[in-house]
């Protein structure tokens, strides 16, 4: 059954914004339990990808499917439903900027569970040490550091123990130590509490060293995938640039533009 | 050319209806949805005190000092008349059927309208509400609806006080300092005061105004673009749109209250 294996599965998908596509006819699946990765430069709409699958935007066309359900054609309720078993690490992490870290992880159980006040203490209490934050609790957020603000965010987006994680460039702007924190976290998650992850990337090393899966997408399309053994033989040139980070290749350095000398000399001709 | 400025014209006010219609769907989906008293208490009793409570110093200094200013200049011009007795009467009725509402209107869209649209634009900017809704929690209901009710219920007492402290700064201008009779003052005042005629439509038109800001003040925030520069640009909107509706909406007010 393909079902039970997949969580996430996106078919077929387009969207484009204004005029420009961001994505034609993109289709990938997300193994459930597994971490996967998406990887490509920046501005392609990685990002857009998870508010896609959360359901913040649709797509021009095609289908993505959570578990059974296809998250386009659900109804704000149902949506809304689906969307406690998924959770998602902004990159800013996103925390609320006027309560305390405590606050803040205990702010979706008190939004959608019952629980008595010393259960959800306990509770909260087991996420922030999970991240290495217990200490942090009563902090506010504009005291924490960048990396100690997304791991709070993190201990907050796993507060529902969601079925799917989604990391929105968990890794930009962190320093070394930070990020090997991250990396850890981020597996050790997937592996304790069998949460399936995405991953939006552009840090090689990092999600290459975690994932199990990475898909890399450029020009609104999937230009590669497969384990990260399997992509590190690919010898498709987009997929090779990509990887080991060539200034020009299929992909250009230059914006699309008109001809140099037609942009420096047309103006004076013209007149 | 013409074709050009027609288009133009069009254009913008497409843009503007859909903002309308923008507007209107934020304000239905805030307040249109089962009630939840319980978790809807303590979010606006917050907003309450940020919106109402903290802007209370405001307008009871602004609303003394308007009505000190209101009495001595009706003083300067009823004395000649030897009508001085009337004074009371002047300010009481200048401040409840426009001053009161209209001044608290204004300095409420700067002082609370300015602060909403600002504070809301930067939760957008900064991904909050993006994931409050991924956690499934409604920006609509949990973020605009206490600030909306906060700002409808809060401007009318503020009116109110600022229409209070301003008679009594009429009263320290007239009968403490220019010596009006303290009795004559007073009773004139009471004499033509009527509570539905004036008071009454003192508190309408400050509901009115109310609903307004508060609606220009969540909406331009909500309505942001996600930057340093469209807050900014929000926030100078939500001040400028606010206050000329205000003054627009007193006038229509005035009109079919007192117009006959």
């Amino acid at each position: 059954m393909e079902s039970s294996e997949t969580l996430v599965s996106i078919k077929n998908v387009s969207f484009s914004r204004g005029d420009r596509k961001i994505f034609d006819d993109v289709s990938l699946d997300v193994p459930r339990g597994k971490v996967t990765a998406i990887m490509g430069p920046s501005g392609i709409g990685k990002t857009t990808l998870l508010r896609l699958i959360g359901g913040q935007i649709d797509p021009d066309y095609g289908e993505i499917w959570f578990d059974q359900v296809n998250v386009p054609q659900l109804k704000r309720a149902q949506l809304y439903q689906i969307r406690k078993r998924m959770s998602m690490l902004f990159q800013s992490g996103a925390l609320f900027t006027d309560m305390t870290v405590f606050d803040n992880v205990a702010f979706p159980l008190r939004e959608h569970t019952d629980l008595p006040e010393d259960l959800l203490d306990t509770l909260v209490l087991l996420k922030l040490e999970a991240v290495g934050l217990r200490g942090a609790a009563n902090l506010m957020p504009n005291e924490l550091s960048g990396g100690m603000a997304r791991r709070a965010a993190l201990a907050r987006a796993i507060a529902l123990d969601p079925d799917l994680m989604m990391y929105d460039e968990p890794f930009v702007g962190q320093d070394p130590i930070t990020m090997g924190v991250l990396v850890k976290l981020i597996s050790s998650l997937n592996q304790a509490l069998g949460i399936t992850s995405v991953i939006v990337s552009h840090d090689v090393p990092e999600v290459m060293s975690i994932a199990d899966k990475v898909y890399l997408l450029s020009g609104g399309k999937v230009i590669g995938s497969g384990t990260p053994d399997e992509l590190r033989a690919n010898t498709d040139e987009r997929v090779r640039q990509f990887l080991d980070g060539d200034a020009d290749g299929p992909v250009p350095f230059q914006y699309p533009a008109q001809a140099l000398d037609q942009d420096l000399f047309a103006k004076k001709t013209s007149k | 050319m013409l074709i050009d400025f027609i288009a133009s014209v069009g254009r913008q006010g497409i843009e503007k209806f859909q903002t309308i219609g923008r507007a209107t769907l934020l304000l239905y989906g805030a307040l249109v949805s089962k009630p939840q008293p319980k978790k809807m208490f303590p979010l606006l009793m917050k907003q309450l005190y940020s919106v109402g409570v903290l802007s209370i110093a405001i307008i009871m200094v602004s609303g003394l000092f308007i009505g000190m200013v209101l009495s001595l200049q009706g003083y300067i011009v009823l004395v000649d008349f030897g009508a001085e007795t009337s004074l009371g009467q002047m300010v009481a009725l200048s401040l409840l059927r426009e001053l009161g509402p209209v001044v608290t209107a204004l300095l409420f869209a700067g002082r609370a309208g300015s602060a909403l649209t600002a504070e809301i634009g930067l939760m957008k900017a900064t991904e909050q509400l993006s994931s409050m809704e991924m956690m499934a929690v409604d920006p609509l209901r949990r973020v605009i609806a206490p600030r909306f009710w906060a700002g409808v219920i809060s401007m009318p007492l503020l009116a109110m006080m600022f229409s209070a402290v301003g008679i009594w700064g009429g009263q320290l201008v007239g009968v403490d300092w220019k010596g009006i009779d303290y009795g004559s003052f007073w009773s004139v005042m009471q004499a033509s005061v009527e509570l539905g005629e004036d008071i009454g439509n003192s508190f309408i038109k400050s509901v009115v105004f109310a609903i307004t800001i508060t609606w220009i003040a969540v909406f331009n925030g909500y309505d942001a673009v996600p930057t340093s520069e469209g807050i900014s640009r929000a926030t100078t909107r939500t001040v400028v749109n606010a206050s000329l509706a205000v003054l627009g909406l007193d006038f229509v007010l005035t009109a079919l209250m007192f117009g006959n």
